[in-house]
């Protein structure tokens, strides 16, 4: 990015973020730190989940006695209590810890395969590129839920306990995000194996592993950034369809707004709108932090597309690069995957 | 993202530029025909590995539920313990002739499943795409015209606003406070009890209410069909429209900015006109594949809304399999859903192939 200036920043202006928060304006600017603010809230709260949270998760009574099933919001519980007879605050700061744990893993996971995948296919190409990309097409093209549904069937069974539910969602979203990854990765290799450096580097002899490692991988992560944060929200969305489906996790193992959801569906009918209204926001504040950061960080992750300051050229967005379909060369594939949380996943 | 599959296994393009026009196309339908084949294959094949690999759907289903020797008497009725290349087989030629297994839980075949709730889930997604159309097309070349004013803002948050709802959540949302508290709409299903009734004992019934309801020229059945969809209807097709809207605003963007478009200007072309006929138009075409990708993800969507307003279609009946770890029955609607999906990405490929050459090299 723009960090390599004769006269470098120093290091706190060079952070990934920071960085880019300094060189936005306006709109954008703004876009940004409203999706910094967001996504500090659900981090944070994912990791002090045990200090903010006036009871357990699956706690059902304290000194008084039990909370007693569908209570209002009042004093003693801010939200009311669900249906069980839990705590809906709480369960809320517990089911951030859910979905942060679940993202870190599923993100983890498909980086390591799908990168690695990548780079093999777009380093060495001819027939195993070939099979690589068609069986990502395919697997990308199909519902994604529907995929996440046989994962969590295998990983599972479909009840499970805490580390088993979340190992199950995380894994059922790597198999989701793999495609993705793939494609990005291997776009930008085909992209970076021509460039001269790495014909030096051949030249004088360094093997394969070297150059993939050192000269093609260390250049190739420039997207790596935006597309965690956009899968990161695709992971809370699948979890919560997931649990809403009832494959989540059990209510006693760990907090899950997606189940909680499920639970709610027929408090709606009678009328009762706290068991549904807040574990919903929760995923939509949480989904929107960091779609807004992701959103943001796309825009100004390429000069041409960065915003200036007065009457700038419109910009196009790479979100949405439908607008070539003919043209299948490696930029367009980085587009196009970088388009994918939102035009794919609009509807889950 | 359907049309990059053609471009690795495409004729080269000198192959084709000294063919006539007709014959690339008819070449790239081919192709692209061809393509499905490896597709379906991977995806089913997918779905067999995963169900598979773990063990077989009835240790999954009863496992622990069952006496050890009581389950391996099942599972060997079922042909389960037979060697899984020999099941894989099976399958696939299974697949080939239009067989996608018999639940387990209440022995009704997969075919038989889709042909009854199909037409449900066929009509949802019909309604939300009328719904993302009217609502996303419109809004996404507003925000492109005022671009960086309060509406392009105010249509761009509320894209992403859709975005991170979830499908189910924005369902109870509207259930809450149409139907729960404004009474202006029922709360769940696709119709009264009555008019349910009726439908059902209509001759020749299509199973897609509006057209039975509309063959028994009952007002009263037409309208209770109608404002029974109009809920779920709603929060699916909002969702989508957010997508729709995002991209009519980005091609609206780039094709403002194109050569044609500044040679109509400085030619006196008026703006709004400018807007209207020369750069809204192709705008159009990229939304042709992005709906081929929505049908793919409104099956999704369609689980999820399916589920939240009780709508009795191959959604609500999957997660319904689901509950009951009938997991021959999952296997068979997935595997079935890949070989539509598959089939609609090829004809929206076709589609766009016939709207724009430049698809067909």
């Amino acid at each position: 990015m723009a960090t390599t200036a004769s006269a470098r920043p120093s290091l706190f202006q060079r952070l990934p973020v920071i960085s880019q928060v300094r060189s936005s304006v306006g709109l954008q600017r703004g876009m940004l730190i409203a999706g910094l603010l967001l996504t500090g809230i659900f981090v944070l709260t994912a990791i002090f989940a045990p200090l903010l949270a006036p009871y357990g998760f699956a706690q059902l009574r304290d000194d008084d006695g039990a909370f007693g099933a569908l209570q209002e919001p009042s004093a003693a519980h801010l939200l009311g209590t669900t249906t069980g007879g839990y705590d809906v605050l709480s369960r809320l700061i517990w089911g951030a810890r859910t979905a942060l744990y679940v993202i870190v893993v599923a993100v983890i996971a498909s980086i390591v395969v799908g990168v690695a995948l990548g780079l093999i296919a777009g380093y060495f190409g001819g027939w195993l590129d070939r099979i690589l990309v068609v069986v990502a097409d395919a697997l990308y093209s199909f519902p994604s839920l529907l995929l996440a549904i046989v994962v969590a069937i295998v990983v599972s069974g479909g009840q499970s306990s805490m580390w088993g539910g979340i190992l199950a969602a995380a894994l059922s979203i790597t198999v989701i995000f793999i495609p993705q990854y793939l494609r990005v990765t291997r776009a930008e290799v085909v992209r970076i194996k021509s460039e001269p450096f790495v014909e030096s580097a051949r030249v004088i002899g360094a093997s394969h592993a070297r150059i993939m490692t050192r000269h093609v991988l260390r250049n190739s992560t420039r997207t790596l950034p935006l597309i965690i944060t956009l899968n990161a929200s695709e992971a809370i969305l699948t979890l919560a369809a997931l649990g809403f489906l009832g494959f989540g996790i059990e209510p006693t193992a760990a907090a899950e707004w997606g189940y909680d959801l499920n639970r709610a569906v027929s408090d709606v009918t009678s009328g009762i709108w706290w068991t549904a209204l807040f574990p919903g926001l929760a995923i939509v504040l949480s989904v929107m932090g960091l779609t807004l950061v992701g959103e943001s960080l796309n825009d100004l992750a390429d000069p041409r597309l960065r915003r200036r300051a007065a009457g700038g050229e419109p910009a196009e967005d790479l979100l949405a690069p439908e607008g070539d379909p003919g043209s299948g060369d490696g930029d367009t594939d980085l587009a196009e995957a970088s388009a994918t949380p939102m035009t794919k996943e609009g509807t889950v | 993202m359907t049309t990059t599959a053609p471009v690795a296994a495409g004729p080269k393009p000198a192959a084709t530029a000294k063919k006539s026009r007709g014959g690339s196309l008819g070449r790239y339908i081919a192709v692209r025909a061809l393509l499905i084949i490896p597709t379906v294959w991977i995806l089913v094949t997918t779905v067999f590995v995963l169900m598979r690999a773990t063990g077989d759907p009835i240790t999954a289903a009863l496992g622990g539920r069952l006496p050890a020797d009581q389950l391996a008497e099942r599972v060997h009725e079922a042909g389960y313990d037979r060697p899984l290349i020999v099941q894989y087989l099976e399958y696939l030629g299974n697949i080939l002739t239009g067989d996608f297994g018999t639940a387990l839980s209440d022995h009704r075949p997969v075919t038989e499943i889709i042909t009854t709730f199909g037409a449900a889930t066929l009509e949802l997604a019909f309604y939300a795409l009328i719904i993302a159309f009217a609502v996303g097309i419109p809004l996404g070349r507003m925000a492109a015209f005022r671009r960086d004013r309060w509406p392009d803002a105010t249509a761009r948050l509320g894209a992403i606003v859709a975005y991170a709802t979830p499908v189910f959540f924005a369902g109870l949302l509207l259930k809450l406070i149409f139907s729960v508290w404004l009474g202006w709409f029922p709360v769940a299903g696709r119709a009264d009890t009555r008019s349910e009734l009726t439908l059902q004992r209509l001759d020749g019934a299509t199973g897609i209410y509006l057209i039975d309801a509309v063959r028994t020229g009952d007002w009263d059945i037409i309208s209770d069909v109608l404002l029974h969809a109009v809920l779920p209807a709603l929060a699916l097709g909002l969702l989508t429209a957010g997508v729709f809207l995002r991209v009519v605003r980005t091609n609206v963007i780039s094709t403002l900015g194109a050569g044609y478009v500044g040679a109509a200007r400085s030619r006196g072309v008026s703006e709004r006109r400018l807007l209207r006929k020369h750069a809204y138009r192709p705008a159009l075409i990229p939304i042709v594949t992005v709906v081929g990708l929505q049908i793919a993800m409104l099956l999704s969507g369609a689980v999820l809304t399916e589920t939240t307003f009780e709508w009795k279609g191959l959604g609500f009946q999957l997660a319904e399999y689901l509950t009951a770890r009938d997991f021959v029955a999952v296997q068979g609607i997935v595997a079935f859903l890949a070989v539509v999906v598959a089939l609609t990405n090829f004809i929206v490929d076709v589609i766009a192939a016939l709207i724009d050459p430049r698809v067909r090299y």
